[in-house]
This record gives structure tokens, C-alpha cells and sequence, in this order.
């Protein structure tokens, strides 16, 4: 079963977001819906001084099956991007909580988020 | 839905495949990675388990006279030990189905339609068969098939094969069926083989009792995981088939289009003295020029970018709409995506560019040849 990362918080749409409480948070897409998407193979993501709406789509995530809509978590200012995701998507699918991060964010305003728990629990993933 | 489970769904299970529901069937989706599947097959060879097509029986003296009225191929004209391609037409020239009949004797046809098909399938053959001397029956619920393909398919197949029987399938060619000794749970059996596939590989498809589908599965595994054959689920046909520029009932062929716009008027006889289902429709619909001159045509888009085409996507010519993708995805093998879309014939000329409309974004494709894939012989 897709692994959730107990020290991480997560969006209903999928995306966990890493927060020390001073730098930026670290966004990525979690375990569960790597699995669901299937091989990776294309990742479009916002570009790096943009400005991301919690709720709001901000990018998308290709398998070879679909497309889905990548859906930021919190508000704010988008500092960085994973370039290596971009020119090798399969990290997602091969560390989704590591080499697998998409981008991150300088925070305004969280949006709705689940703890690892409460994801798990809605989604099927193990702790 | 009725859920239908084929007799190795066990199999695929312990395998930890993930499964899909495919014309009332749950069928393995994927065991591990889709993209490793299918490059197995390309490289050496994987194994699926195509238990959900249907197989339909036809004997009697009028079998070849039946299956000339009732499909659109000459099918009395096939050689004992071959088989071929056709289409089960409605009066009005729709597609009912794709399905490759076998002859296995001057009296005895195997026919195979597709999975969500195999019923109404056999219920229009039962049908035609009016006023012909022949028995249909369907077989579908006690039969498997399993599918070896890929490079490496006909060293594995002869490693169940006693050696007297070795020539029986080096000699057999493309689109011809045999039946050859495969040893299944320590016995040798009789089981039909064909050398047909749905991968643009080499390879075989196995026709096999319920009982002995398990057996045979294993077995096929054990040896062939030498050669590194794994097994292979539904994704991986499913771009493997695209690839090979193959149609898909469902997608590229429906009850709504015609063959001559899926560019499958080779397989439609007008020239068989016999009447068919459909002849009159389809003989109209050539003389209009239906898919070479009028209408829309079924072609090969190569994407210029990364992103995708999918089914359904607006296909656009300088922001107007002039087709729609009937499937698309990322090739695996090529490296850039790949689509069949339907087109208006005025742009169906290789080298045509194009754009498919990406959820609002128009992204550069280019009218290619098809097959997308051709192995190396």
C-alpha cells in the first residue's frame, strides 16, 4: 500500500506540503495518487516568482493514462522549482516525498490541509 | 455492471496487479510499472491474459457462405490453417465489431470478437445464420486466451513444445493457427496457437480450457522468465496497440463510423459475388468517396511538443475545429506523443500540420504514416 509520510501535512487533492514554520513550504504529490496517475511522464509547473491560490490549480501532472490538475495547497509566492522533476518525471513516481518534490512556496495563507492521519484514513495510504 | 472474472484473476492477483473494469471484465490494468511492461514487450516479451475476448464456433457445410453474408470479408476464400481480419457490419455500413476468424477446417471457422462484443456478436451471427446450413456456437465462457509476445516469444513458447512439434510453430506464419502439443501441469495437451497479436510484435496467442488457463499461465512465467518475459496488463496493450497504429473498438471503430473513414476499406469485399450485411450502404458509401475524398479520415498525428493528445481532444487547423482524437498518449518507445484522430479528408495528407486543443492550449502535431512502430525484421 502507497506510503504516508506521518511528518507531513496534505491537501484533499493530493499534495503534501513540508513546513519548519520559517522557510518556505516544500510541495509535492503524494505516494497515493503517484500510484493512481500511473508512469509519470510529463509535469508542468508554476512558474518561479508566480503567485499560487490555495485551492486553485497551478500546474499539471501527465501519465501516459491522464492529466490531472495540480492543485496548490497554501497561498503564496512560488520561490522554486524541482528542474530535475520536470526534465525527469519519473521521480515522482520513484520518491514522491524526496528527488520527487515539485515546487516550493513562501507562505501566505494555508489552505484546508489533513493530517497524515486524517489523509491516510480518507485515502487508503499506510503510515 | 456485471463483473466478470476471467479464470486467472487469481493469478494476477497474487502478481499484485491493479485492476480495470474493460467491457464488463475486471482485467489486470498494470502489475508494476505500465512503461516496463510495455518496453518488455518491445525487448523481449510479456504475457497477458486476453481471457475476456470472445470465441464463437461456426460448423456446418455452409460455414464459408455464411460467414461471407455475415461479415464483410470474403471469409470462404481463406486457406484451412489461416485466418483473417474482418468486420461485422450493420445494414447501414456501422461497425459492429472487429474480430480475426480462423478457418480450422473447410467446414469449421473460430471466430474472435472483442471483450464487451462477444454477446452481441454471437447473437447477430445465431441471426444471419438463417437459411444456412451451420451450427454457431458460442464458447466464450470456458475458454481463456493467453497472449505471449514480443522478441523473445517463440523460444519461450518452444520450451513447452516437444521437440518433434519445434517445426510445427517456426514454420508458422503470420495470421495461420496450429495446433500444437504445449505441456500444461505435466501433461502434454493439444491447444490451438496462433501467430496474431495486438502489439506490432511477434507472437502468439493460446486458446486454452478454463481449467487448464492457470497451468498454462505458470508455466509460461517460470520458463519465460529467462528471457525476461513478465506479465502485462491492459495499459501497456493499450500503447503498444497505438503504436502499431492499430484501431481499438470503442474508440477508433464504432456503430457511427464506417470502415472506409477508419481507412479499412481493403478489409470490406465489394467484389464477393454473395451479398453481405451492409454491402449496399458500403458500396454507396465508396462510390461517395467516404474517407478519401469526403468526410473524415482516420490518421497518425505526431506530436512536435511533450504534452498529449487524448481521446476526444478538438483536432484544429489554424484555430478551427477539423477532427477529434480517438486516442493519444505519450509513446513509450518513440519519445514523443502519438494520437489516431479523425480528420477532414482535405487535411489528411502526411506532413499536414495540425494542432490538438490541450484543454484550451492548441499544441503542434504533425499527419504522419501509419503504423507509428514497425519492429525490425
Amino acid at each position: 500500500m502507497a506510503k504516508v509520510v506521518a511528518e507531513l501535512k496534505y491537501s484533499a487533492e493530493h499534495e503534501w506540503v513540508a513546513t519548519d514554520g520559517s522557510g518556505p513550504a516544500n510541495i509535492g504529490i503524494s505516494a497515493v495518487a503517484a500510484e493512481a496517475l500511473g508512469d509519470i511522464v510529463y509535469v508542468d509547473l508554476p512558474e518561479v516568482g508566480s503567485t499560487v491560490t490555495a485551492g486553485e490549480t497551478c500546474g499539471e501532472v501527465e501519465s501516459t493514462k491522464s492529466v490531472s490538475d495540480l492543485y496548490a495547497p497554501v497561498t503564496g509566492e512560488v520561490v522554486e522549482i524541482n528542474d530535475d522533476v520536470v526534465s525527469d518525471p519519473a521521480l515522482i513516481n520513484n520518491d514522491p516525498y524526496g528527488a520527487g518534490w515539485l515546487f516550493k512556496v513562501a507562505v501566505t495563507e494555508e489552505g484546508p490541509l489533513l493530517s497524515a492521519e486524517e489523509y491516510a484514513a480518507a485515502n487508503g495510504g499506510e503510515l | 455492471m456485471t463483473e466478470n472474472y476471467t479464470a486467472l484473476y487469481d493469478q494476477h492477483k497474487l502478481a499484485g496487479a491493479s485492476f480495470t473494469d474493460f467491457g464488463g471484465w475486471q482485467m489486470p490494468l498494470k502489475y508494476s510499472s505500465e512503461l516496463a511492461e510495455h518496453h518488455a514487450v518491445r525487448n523481449a516479451a510479456g504475457l497477458f491474459d486476453l481471457s475476456h475476448m470472445g470465441e464463437v464456433w461456426v460448423t456446418g457445410p455452409d460455414s464459408g457462405a455464411f460467414l461471407d453474408y455475415a461479415l464483410a470479408g470474403k471469409l470462404s476464400a481463406v486457406a484451412v490453417g489461416k485466418a483473417k481480419y474482418s468486420l461485422i457490419c450493420q445494414e447501414d455500413g456501422g461497425i459492429i465489431d472487429d474480430l480475426i476468424s480462423y478457418r480450422r477446417a473447410e467446414d469449421k471457422y473460430l471466430v474472435v470478437p472483442n471483450a464487451g462484443n462477444a454477446a452481441v456478436v454471437a447473437a447477430a451471427l445465431a441471426e444471419r445464420a438463417a437459411g444456412f446450413d451451420v451450427v454457431v456456437d458460442d464458447v466464450s465462457a470456458e475458454t481463456s486466451l493467453i497472449a505471449v509476445q514480443g522478441p523473445h516469444a517463440e523460444a519461450i513458447l518452444l520450451t513447452l513444445v516437444p521437440a518433434e512439434q519445434h517445426s510445427l510453430v517456426t514454420e508458422l506464419k503470420y495470421y495461420a493457427a496450429v495446433e500444437v502439443g504445449i505441456t500444461v501441469n505435466g501433461a502434454v495437451q493439444d491447444l490451438l496457437l496462433a501467430r496474431t497479436g495486438y502489439t506490432g510484435e511477434d507472437g502468439f496467442e493460446i486458446y486454452v480450457p478454463n481449467g487448464d488457463a492457470a497451468g498454462l499461465w505458470d508455466a509460461l512465467l517460470e520458463v519465460g522468465a529467462g528471457h525476461g518475459l513478465i506479465p502485462a496488463g491492459l495499459a501497456c496493450r493499450d500503447s503498444l496497440r497505438l503504436e502499431a497504429g492499430m484501431p481499438l473498438y470503442g474508440n477508433e471503430l464504432s456503430r457511427e463510423g464506417n470502415p472506409y473513414a477508419a481507412g479499412l476499406g481493403p478489409v470490406v469485399s465489394l467484389k464477393k459475388e454473395s451479398d453481405f450485411v451492409g454491402k449496399a450502404v458500403l458500396a454507396e458509401l465508396k462510390e461517395l468517396g467516404a474517407g478519401s475524398t469526403s468526410g473524415r479520415r482516420l490518421v497518425g498525428l505526431k506530436g512536435l511538443g511533450r504534452r498529449a493528445g487524448r481521446s476526444h481532444y478538438p483536432v484544429l487547423k489554424d484555430g478551427n475545429v477539423v477532427g477529434e482524437v480517438t486516442s493519444g498518449q505519450p509513446s513509450p518507445t518513440l519519445g514523443y506523443p502519438i494520437a489516431l484522430a479523425y480528420v477532414d479528408v482535405e487535411h489528411s495528407e502526411p506532413g499536414t500540420a495540425l494542432d490538438i486543443d490541450l484543454r484550451g492550449k492548441p499544441e503542434p502535431f504533425e499527419v504522419v504514416e501509419l503504423p507509428f512502430y514497425k519492429r525490425q525484421k
